[in-house]
């Protein structure tokens, strides 16, 4: 095989893998800021319950919010497991689990679905981060003038999080340029398990050197734009 | 009418009593300077007044429009969300640190409330924050942000973005205590210059010299009480209260 064909090759698996990245952040970076949410819900249904007695262990009952214990509970899972564990439960799991019947076009939903599950989980806790570190003055004035909470949060707190966050959100979106390799685990065809394929058909390590390189260029490009965006919010400080 | 009463207002922060039964009156046009020590509950008598915090009992109201009044069962009650946004619109705040929205231009600041609570249309708005701007003197700052500027222009612009809102009365906490002494002075001049306009104002200060040539009526509060109330040349020319004597000793100019 020519260097030529492998790198076509590779090309094509590249652009899998460049769909998988894209789909991961379009999925994980709302669906982290939902993840953060509840992991800051102070929702506890059974203080009302509760209200009418004062024992010890009615006391701590009250204490009790449902949601963030759920929500602590999917991070710690999906950031204490590995990630190729993961996909492989998203993609086996509904088989194993209710005889659902594998399609064919699931192992690309199934990777995507793995992705955007654990990598929400990772921007949920940076969310967190910064959301937690502004400055209570910034709420309080919002208040005072009459702002209503999701005024608040999306045009006062959020574009301020937003630059906080960014360095962070740059250190995941490489790591995830390089995660998605970690779909060979399921044989998705993205580029890092066509050059496995073609090393083990043709008995060379080119493709692996051509994946590397890929993967490297990809990543100048990520980090280019993401410098970008960074220069974008500096207007303020 | 009276623009503001709070009448015997209580607030506990657990087992710490802060305020212990406050009853305080502002009339329109009225300058009102809060004194007192460090930690006798100035700023959590303004929080409690600006809906920033909720009072244990007492009530509140701005025009008669109450925020709180106590209920049958002596607990207090707040008035629903719906009044509340209402009365929102009575009050400004000034912060000590400002609280600038640091991602907004100066002209943002001001304008972005105006159209996105008050629903102004934006031409208005924006020419309303011009001239405010104008007024004290930070035209030329309109598009500059606020790191850019410094913290008495800050503070100016807080106030802007405050007095843009037309309120019915607006508080200061302690506006110039986060500033480098050379810059209280702009700030002070510019509060002052509001009460020429018969702005309605409560000021929490440790700046007595200005309170005692600005405020109408003068509350001196510790420990959670107000202990002495009346004229400045009342309480800063003859205090009956000893506890008011001892703090004003400290800072009165001849105090060693
Ligand atoms: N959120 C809070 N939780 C617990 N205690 C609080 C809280 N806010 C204020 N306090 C306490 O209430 C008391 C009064 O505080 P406050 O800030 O109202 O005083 P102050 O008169 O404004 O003082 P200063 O002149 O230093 O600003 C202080 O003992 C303070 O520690
Ligand atoms: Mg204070």
């Amino acid at each position: 095989m020519s260097l030529e064909t492998i790198i076509i090759q590779l090309a094509i698996g590249l652009l899998k893998s460049i769909a998988i990245f894209a789909l991961t952040l379009l999925g994980s970076l709302p669906l982290g800021l939902l993840v953060a949410f509840g992991r800051m819900s102070k929702w506890a249904p059974l203080k009302r319950l509760t209200l009418t007695g004062n024992g010890r262990f009615k006391q701590s009952l009250a204490g009790i919010r449902p949601l963030q214990i759920l929500v602590k509970l999917y991070i710690s899972l999906m950031r204490g497991t590995p990630l190729m564990l993961q996909l492989m439960v998203v993609y086996f799991g509904p088989y194993y689990l209710f005889k659902i019947p594998i399609g064919q076009n699931y192992r690309f939903t199934a990777v995507v679905i793995g992705f955007v599950l654990n990598y929400a989980a990772y921007f949920a806790e940076i969310y967190r981060s910064g959301i937690e570190s502004m400055p209570v003055g910034q709420y309080e004035a919002a208040a005072v003038l009459g702002y209503s909470r999701p005024q608040t949060f999306f045009k006062i707190i959020l574009p301020q999080v937003i630059k906080r966050i960014l360095p962070s959100i740059t250190n995941e979106v490489i790591t995830l340029v390089k995660d998605t390799s970690l779909a060979f685990a399921i044989s998705y065809s993205e580029m890092f398990t066509m050059a496995r394929k073609i090393s083990s058909s043709q008995s060379t390590l080119v493709p692996f050197v051509v994946a590397g390189i890929f993967y490297y260029l990809f990543n100048l490009i990520m980090a280019y734009v993401m410098e970008r965006a960074e220069k974008s919010l500096s207007y303020f400080r | 009418m009276n623009v503001l009463e709070l009448c015997n207002i209580r607030k506990s922060f657990g087992s710490l009593a802060v305020l212990r039964g406050i009853t305080v009156t502002v009339g329109k046009g009225e300058v009102v300077a809060v004194i007192g020590p460090s930690g006798s509950g100035k700023s959590t008598l303004l929080r409690c007044a600006t809906l920033l915090e909720t009072v244990d009992s007492g009530e509140i109201n701005y025009l008669g429009d109450y925020v709180v009044r106590t209920g049958p069962d002596g607990q207090a009650q707040y008035s629903p969300p719906a009044d509340l946004k209402r009365i929102r619109r009575y009050f400004g705040l000034v912060f000590q640190n400002f609280n600038l929205f640091p991602h907004y231009s100066v002209i943002k600041n001001v304008t972005d409330p105006l159209i996105h609570v008050h629903k102004r249309g934006k031409e208005e708005a924006y020419a309303q924050a011009q001239a405010l701007l104008a007024k004290m003197g930070l035209e030329d700052k309109a598009d500059s942000y606020p790191y850019q500027l410094s913290g008495g222009q800050q503070q100016r612009v807080s106030i802007v973005r405050a007095l843009a809102m037309k309120p019915e009365v607006l508080f200061f906490d302690e506006p110039t205590s986060a500033l480098d002494p050379e810059l209280t002075g702009e700030v002070l001049k510019v509060i002052r210059s509001l009460t020429d306009e018969h702005m309605t104002m409560v000021i929490v200060t440790h700046e007595m010299q200005f309170a005692q040539h600005v405020a109408d009526k003068v509350y001196f509060m510790d420990e959670g009480l107000v202990v002495e109330q009346g004229t400045p040349d009342e309480v800063f020319g003859r205090p009956q209260e000893e506890r008011t004597r001892r703090f004003l000793e400290r800072y009165s100019p001849s105090a060693p």
